[in-house]
């Protein structure tokens, strides 16, 4: 469903991204792996339209949508969760929700809420809460919860797992496990490693701009020299 | 419905019955006074209080207001309150070109405020020195008291007119923030890259901010010049009603829908009395507003909306 092909981006004078090729099939978990610096927030931000491509196409569902605007690009269905969290925080948890499904009519706002308080009941009872005053992990909830209620077929999670305790990571990725259970397609970028290869089907590994290694997630867990080389494992 | 527009109805009532109790000049002119204030304040709210972005040149859309009003009847023989829809209309142009300009390039935060700052000050030298607007005479408005010319022999009637402006601002207000315009506000304040990463068009939405904000400032203008049928320069684009439109929410409450008309009358009340017992000291109103913007921050920061919220809880909370 996501079919990318010789991407190119960058800010100002220097291209971070040199040539990126990666697919998604619909229902996948996928992982994009990678230090710190290589260019996976660079990725993420092109793929939903923040900053507009050097080179190469992003096709979405059949559809070109590199250069897009990002609202056109939330509204075909594919919607970007930030790294840090970056919720709205003088803002209720339940209207940090419904600006997630502005683009979605109103019915279907009430429906998706619902879905979102069974998917995280911790939501349901701080929804009238301001959401800056939730824990971390409740805010990482929150933003995958808003991103959520636009009902996109492809959610890009950017560090889902980042600042979060040892056993807060476990409970993130249970819940990512559940939410593509749902036949929904979800593109994970972290540097946890070890939790994204179980979680995955398929993962690549960036490197400096460029994909150095792509396959399933199970042969790029069994594969020590590449752990060693760019994963730091 | 009457939850959230009733007490913006019933303070809008009592405002109509003022003339009725009170007809002395002086008090009628200072009603008429805070409120334009209050009018230009509500525009610069909805943009710096509910978009977030500080604008330190609301005399931009204030002085295109008044003057837009202004030469259109002494140059061009329209009609007054033709002239007052169209300054509206133009400040609300104004208010375009300067938003495209300033947030295509991405303009932000203190960026902004300063661009805001050079376009009214540009404006200002601009008027001051063309023979069109007048100079630095500046221009009258034929004195000719009809009400065809949107000028009345009783103030009251500028009364009634500055409390519907100020009113239907209000109520305008109250329902923007009750609607999706308003959430995508309150998202592009609170952080513009994740409403940029939820779909919201940030660029449209400002740009329908500042354009909405620049013709009620812009009305504010408009009245100005109707009321006093002068105007130069200074008053039109001078950095004093920059501040006034941005101290007024802030000492009122900013981004709440009655802090800006608070914050202007509280202000001004504060201001006269400050006048009456200094008295003779000049300047002491300013000297006085400063100390008061101080205190405001310090100890209000939500701006005496927040206080009497603050105070409000306290009582339902002692009285249980």
């Amino acid at each position: 469903m996501l079919e990318v092909r010789g991407l190119i981006a960058g800010y100002g004078g220097t291209d971070v991204l040199r040539g990126i090729d990666l697919d998604v099939a619909p229902g996948e978990i996928v992982a994009v792996l990678g230090a710190n610096g290589v260019g996976k927030t660079t990725l993420n931000r092109a793929l939903s339209g923040l900053i507009a491509p050097r080179a190469g196409t992003i096709r979405f569902l059949g559809e070109a949508i590199g250069g897009r605007k990002p609202a056109a690009i939330v509204s075909a269905g594919l919607i970007h969760v930030p790294e840090g969290r970056r919720i709205f925080p003088n803002m209720s948890v339940r209207d940090n929700l419904v600006l997630g499904s502005y683009r979605r009519g109103k019915p279907a706002r009430q429906n998706n809420l619902e879905r979102i308080f069974a998917l995280f009941p911790r939501l349901r009872e701080r929804s009238a809460q301001a959401a800056g005053t939730l824990s971390g992990g409740e805010q990482q909830m929150l933003a995958i919860g808003r991103g959520l209620m636009g009902e996109p077929r492809l959610i890009i999670l950017d560090e889902p797992s980042l600042g979060l305790s040892p056993l807060l990571v476990e409970e993130m990725f249970t819940l990512i496990a559940r939410i593509a259970a749902d036949g929904l397609a979800v593109m994970l970028v972290e540097q946890n490693v070890v939790q994204s290869l179980e979680l995955a089907s398929r993962a690549y590994v960036l490197e400096n701009g460029r994909i150095v290694a792509a396959g399933p997630a199970a042969e790029i867990a069994a594969d020590p020299a590449l752990k060693h080389a760019y994963l730091g494992l | 419905m009457i939850r959230a527009y009733g007490p913006a109805l019933a303070l809008i009532g009592l405002a109509a019955l003022v003339p009725f109790a009170v007809s002395a000049n002086t008090v009628l002119n200072f009603i008429v006074f805070a409120l334009i204030i209050a009018l230009a304040a509500q525009g610069w709210n909805l943009l710096g209080g509910l978009a977030g972005q500080f604008s330190f040149g609301h005399a931009a859309f204030f002085g295109t207001g008044a003057y837009a009003a202004a030469l259109l009847q002494t140059r061009y023989g329209v009609n007054a309150w033709v002239a007052f829809a169209l300054g509206i209309v133009l400040a609300a142009a104004i208010g375009w070109v300067i938003g495209f300009l300033s947030f295509r390039s991405g303009l932000r935060g203190s960026y902004f405020a300063l661009v805001t700052l050079a376009f009214a000050e540009v404006l200002r030298i601009l008027a001051n020195a063309s023979a069109f607007t007048g100079g630095a005479a500046g221009t009258l408005v034929k004195l000719d008291v009809r009400p065809e010319n949107f000028q009345f022999v009783s103030r009251a009637a500028f009364v009634w007119i500055a409390v519907a402006l100020v009113g239907a601002v209000l109520l305008m207000t109250i329902a923007i923030m009750r609607a999706r315009f308003g959430a995508w506000l309150t998202a592009v304040r609170e952080n513009e890259d994740a409403a940029r990463a939820l779909g919201v068009d940030t660029l449209a939405v400002k740009l329908k901010a500042i354009t909405l904000s620049a013709a009620i400032t812009g009305a504010a203008g408009a009245l100005y010049v109707q009321y006093f049928l002068y105007l130069d320069a200074g008053i039109a684009y001078g950095p004093w009603i920059s501040i006034e439109a941005l101290i007024a929410p802030i000492i009122g409450g900013i981004g709440t829908a009655f802090g800006p008309v608070l914050g202007a009358v509280a202000l001004h009340v504060f201001g006269e009395a400050a006048k009456l017992v200094a008295g003779g000291v000049p300047g002491i109103d300013l000297v006085l507003y400063g100390l008061l913007l101080v205190a405001t921050i310090a100890f209000a920061p939500d701006g005496l909306m927040g206080l009497l919220m603050r105070l409000g809880r306290r009582k339902t909370k002692e009285a249980r």
